[in-house]
């Protein structure tokens, strides 16, 4: 079994705390080891380190990271090996329940054992690499019946590829959400009958490759402009009434059609995993619902930082483990007492930008800016300020844009926010390649 | 399943918040108590589905026989609380002024509540209103302030009713719809699928199917029609929002569109008030999202449908008088508790001392028993202790160490006494436990519960039902 810990090794006072053990756990933990820091220790709920990805037995993982197509165990894997062969402590079956700080800065991380009970481990520095979590079907407001068969993706994909069930055997899926697609894939291979995909987009949430591997390989429609109008059915849903949207992604009941089924999954959106962020009172992003971060990864409380889906929700996992590298060695740096000087640059988002993260930006260092657009479109060109641009063949809202700025680019810049637009390339044609 | 036939003094049709403080009554005397109930547990039809206010009884109209019980019920919490351990808190209602025509209204109410005993009422200017709630509209013009009003977990409240009334002796028959009601000298015989039941006395506590029980025992000389109501669960991120329970003045057939700080500290805005002719239709709909939230909006300005984390609608059984209808029938025996729309929930424990009187009346002899067990034991819900209970908790039983939900830390030894004390289904882990209830709504624990239930209850995980009948979960693969 991966990453088991007996709960004697443990050491009662660390440099590092992360907290989860998904892909940005472990990357954390290897960039606080890369930094210097001693005492470092990963804390994850589940029985093994791996996070999401123990479920996600398809490939697709690591093309950029490792330059070849992993399953998701398999990228886990590899992380996981180098991490305890990096003497970081992995403890799992722990449930991370509260954080606390005191003046001196010195923080409190309470975990629930079985083994140990209750404890509260010292720590100097804490990385926050808990997740997401899915939308459900009250965030999205579906009138009719409450059945059993409503799941969301994330939830069928774990009765079948952890547990070896199917939710279901008739299958309607609203929202195209990648986990959505994929399971579309899963269900179809296992004899289920998928009888389509509705999003109530004009486009997909999905990556592209998605939808061409998982959709159109094995027939399966996509609606889009259509949602969920109605669930129908009093022990179990026998049916949903389906409608087209017109303007302000109103159902056009007139134009709607029943479909039978006997499960509904739900791959309507990801959000991080706030309750800790929450409790401790950090500053939050409305958009991307994690923490207010600066280019250190810090979030509003000094000391404390957050990487990968609880920070903002990911698409590939391997910028999740670029960004917690990169926490990690912060957070690692900080333990050992490193205080940089604050950001004095403001990121904000401007045309047709959902978000950027981090939120703030310093001079004089590399920056990465993750960011996502809030409708498709192409070509373009996307800008920071008025000191850089770069064409885009196009940008889609369901794939995360990357931007590197160079340490010297902001040496030249003296106000005190920059905006990021990303606007129609004029003349057309002029796009980069891929 | 073979067919037996047992013979009861009583047996009481229909196992919500009714039957069941029937039940536990009856269960202080010497008999033989029955209680069949439909579905898979206690307390799956309109018990679970309010508003789960108890309210002080300033609001129903005069000279009604609800009116009288619901003051009645209000007053009997605090033992009974205390006694089960089920979640109840006084916070105290305010029924506010929108217009200025309401203010009268308020005076009115403040009137018939204090003509009824109901304790504290107090009218409050618009400053103090809005230095108390701050965070309602800021045209609202004053509130009756009533302080006995409380609020409860009502499947908490049924369920610890029920534990009691079987822990001295009561018994219990679940997924057993009465189909036939046979009426002869010898006393009425109740047919369910798999059994007969014989009983001296029948207690027709059947909610929004009442009148069809009545009818096949051929006293149908009522009706019920089912008054549907939504409500909308929002975000724990709100708590604190209002403190107390915000009513609008009464509108024609209901309360209003309330705000309702659960005593779990979540917001719920509700109900809708709407007659439908299907006694299963649990249908949430497009307009009554749209009437609440644009009701509620206009008492607390920040309330939006964003922050919904989950919605249901519950049938409140009105009947043709629009008042209870409880007592005798020209069949010996037969006895009514039909009706109970709302303000039931407050009212069942005083409906319950009502019909044991109505039974002594009818004959039926009541000696106490010696050994009456008053109290059970409540669930020991980790998430509320303190660090140094929690760290006995563990100690005691290092399942309480394992979270299974983690939107409302809820432990794997809870889920254990949840099935413990009859939980079969994850609706009934749910509503003990409140594993599944928050924002993630499942997502995290669902297959946790199952693996537990399913080695708890010795069957495969896939015989596991969301609320039992049809409400399966998971299938077979078919390699
Ligand atoms: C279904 C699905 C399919 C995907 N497909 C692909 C793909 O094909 N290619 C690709 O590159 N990417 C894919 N991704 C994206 C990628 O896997 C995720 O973005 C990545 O796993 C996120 O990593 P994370 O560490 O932030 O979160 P997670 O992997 O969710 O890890 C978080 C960990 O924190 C633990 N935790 C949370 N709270 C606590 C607490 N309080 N105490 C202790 N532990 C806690 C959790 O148990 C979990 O182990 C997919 C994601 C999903 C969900
Ligand atoms: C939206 C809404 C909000 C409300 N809010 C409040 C409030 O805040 N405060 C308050 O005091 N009241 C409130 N009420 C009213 C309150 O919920 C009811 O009065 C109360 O729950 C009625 O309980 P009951 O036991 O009569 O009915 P039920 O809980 O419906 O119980 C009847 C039982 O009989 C069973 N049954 C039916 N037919 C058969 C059969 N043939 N064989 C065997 N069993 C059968 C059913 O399965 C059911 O379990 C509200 C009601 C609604 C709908």
């Amino acid at each position: 079994m991966l990453g088991k810990m007996e709960a004697t090794k443990w050491q009662g006072k660390y440099d590092v705390v992360v907290v989860g053990g998904g892909p940005a756990g472990m990357g954390a933990a290897l960039g606080a080891r890369d930094s210097g820091a001693e005492r470092i220790l990963v804390v994850d709920r589940e029985a093994e380190a791996g996070g999401i990805l123990l479920q996600c037995i398809h490939s697709g993982f690591g093309l950029h990271y490792f330059k070849e197509e992993l399953t998701g165990p398999e990228y886990a894997e590899r992380f996981l090996k180098r991490v305890l062969d990096s003497n970081v402590d992995v403890f799992s079956n722990a449930y991370v329940s509260g954080v606390a700080t005191d003046s001196s800065g010195i923080k409190q991380v309470r975990v629930m054992n079985e083994k140990m009970g209750v404890q509260a481990i010292e720590t100097r520095s804490v990385v926050l690499a808990m997740g997401c979590r899915e939308r459900t079907r009250g965030s999205i407001r579906i009138p009719g019946t409450r059945p059993s068969g409503i799941y969301t993706a994330g939830l069928a994909q774990k009765f079948v590829n952890m547990h070896g069930y199917l939710p279901g055997k008739r299958i309607v899926i609203l929202g195209s959400g990648d986990i959505g697609l994929i399971m579309a894939r899963r269900l179809a291979l296992e004899g289920c009958e998928v009888k389509g995909v509705f999003e109530i987009l004009p486009y997909s949430n999905g990556l592209t490759r998605n939808i061409v591997q998982c959709l159109d390989d094995f027939g399966i429609p996509l609606h889009l402009s259509t949602t969920v109008a109605r669930i129908h059915g009093r022990d179990r849903i026998e049916k949903v009434t389906v409608a087209p949207v017109g303007p302000g992604l109103q159902p056009d009941l007139s134009r709607s059609w029943d479909i039978d089924c006997d499960t509904l999954l739900l791959s309507i959106g990801l959000i991080p995993e706030n309750e800790l962020s929450q409790g401790l009172g950090l500053a939050l992003d409305p958009v991307t619902s994690g923490p207010v971060v600066s280019s250190t990864l810090e979030t509003s409380m000094p000391g404390l930082f957050a990487c990968g889906n609880v920070l903002h929700v990911h698409d590939l996992v391997d910028f999740v483990t670029q960004e917690a590298l990169l926490a990690g060695r912060f957070a690692g740096e900080w333990a050992q007492g490193v205080r940089r000087p604050r950001d004095n640059i403001k990121l904000t988002a401007g045309q047709n930008v959902r978000y950027c993260v981090p939120q703030t930006l310093a001079p004089g260092r590399e920056h990465t800016i993750y960011m996502r657009c809030k409708e498709p479109m192409k070509p373009c060109v996307l800008k920071v300020g008025d000191l850089m641009e770069k064409k885009l063949r196009f940008v889609v809202p369901a794939e995360m844009i990357t931007l590197k700025i160079k340490p010297d680019l902001l040496e030249r810049f003296r106000g005190d926010s920059l905006e990021i637009n990303i606007l129609p390339a004029v003349g057309g044609g002029s796009s980069e390649e891929e | 399943m073979n067919h037996h036939s047992s013979r009861y003094d009583v047996a009481i049709v229909g196992g919500g918040v009714v039957g069941c403080a029937i039940a536990r009554e009856l269960s202080r005397f010497e008999l033989k108590t029955v209680v069949i109930e439909k579905e898979a547990e206690v307390g799956f039809g309109t018990t679970k589905s309010n508003s789960g206010i108890i309210h002080a009884g300033h609001q129903s109209p005069a000279g009604t026989l609800k009116g009288t019980l619901e003051v009645r019920g209000n007053r009997m919490y605090d033992r009974l609380c205390e006694e089960l351990g089920f979640g109840f808190s006084r916070i105290g209602e305010l029924v506010v002024a929108m217009v200025p025509e309401d203010l009268a209204v308020l005076d009115e109410l403040k009137k018939l509540g204090e003509s009824r005993g109901v304790p504290g009422l107090e009218i409050w200017d618009k400053a103090r209103l809005h230095r108390e709630e701050p965070n309602l509209a800021k045209n609202l013009l004053g509130a009756l302030y009533a302080p006995t009003a409380g609020v409860i977990n009502p499947y908490e409240f049924v369920f610890s009713l029920i534990e009691s009334a079987l822990a001295n002796g009561v018994t219990l028959e679940i997924d057993s719809p009465v189909e036939k009601i046979d009426t002869d000298n010898h006393g009425l015989t109740l047919h369910t699928p798999h059994k007969s039941i014989q009983s001296r006395f029948v207690l027709n506590c059947a909610g929004v199917f009442a009148d069809r029980i009545a009818q096949m025992a051929g006293v149908g000389d009522f009706s019920i029609r089912p008054r549907k109501g939504e409500e909308y669960m929002l975000d724990k991120r709100l708590k604190g929002l209002v403190r107390r329970l915000i009513f609008p003045v009464p509108q024609k057939t209901t309360k209003g569109t309330l705000i309702i700080p659960t005593f779990d500290g979540t917001i719920m805005v509700g109900p809708t008030a709407c007659d439908v002719d299907d006694r299963e239709d649990l249908a949430t709909t497009y307009e009554g999202s749209d009437e609440i939230f644009n009701f509620v909006r206009r008492l607390c300005p920040s309330i939006g449908e964003r922050d919904t984390i989950t919605e249901f609608a519950g049938l409140r059984a009105v009947s043709s008088t629009n008042d209870f209808i409880i007592g005798p029938t020209k069949i010996k025996g037969f006895i009514n508790v039909a009706g109970i729309q709302s303000p039931g929930l407050t009212a069942s424990p005083a409906i319950a001392e009502y019909v044991v009187e109505i039974l002594k009346k009818e004959g039926l002899s009541l000696i106490p028993k010696k050994n009456f067990l008053t109290h059970v034991k409540g669930p020991a819900r980790f998430a509320l202790q303190h660090l140094e209970a929690q760290k006995e908790l563990i100690q005691k039983d290092p399942r309480f160490a394992r979270v299974i939900c983690r939107c409302e830390l809820v432990t794997e030894a809870e889920i254990h006494e949840a099935i413990d004390h009859g939980a079969r289904t994850l609706d009934g882990i749910k509503f003990r436990s409140r594993a599944g209830m928050g924002r993630c709504q499942g997502g995290f624990c669902t297959s946790r519960c199952i693996d537990i239930l399913s080695k708890r209850l010795n069957c495969p995980p896939t015989a596991i039902t969301k609320r039992g009948g049809g409400s399966w979960v998971i299938k077979e693969m078919d390699s």
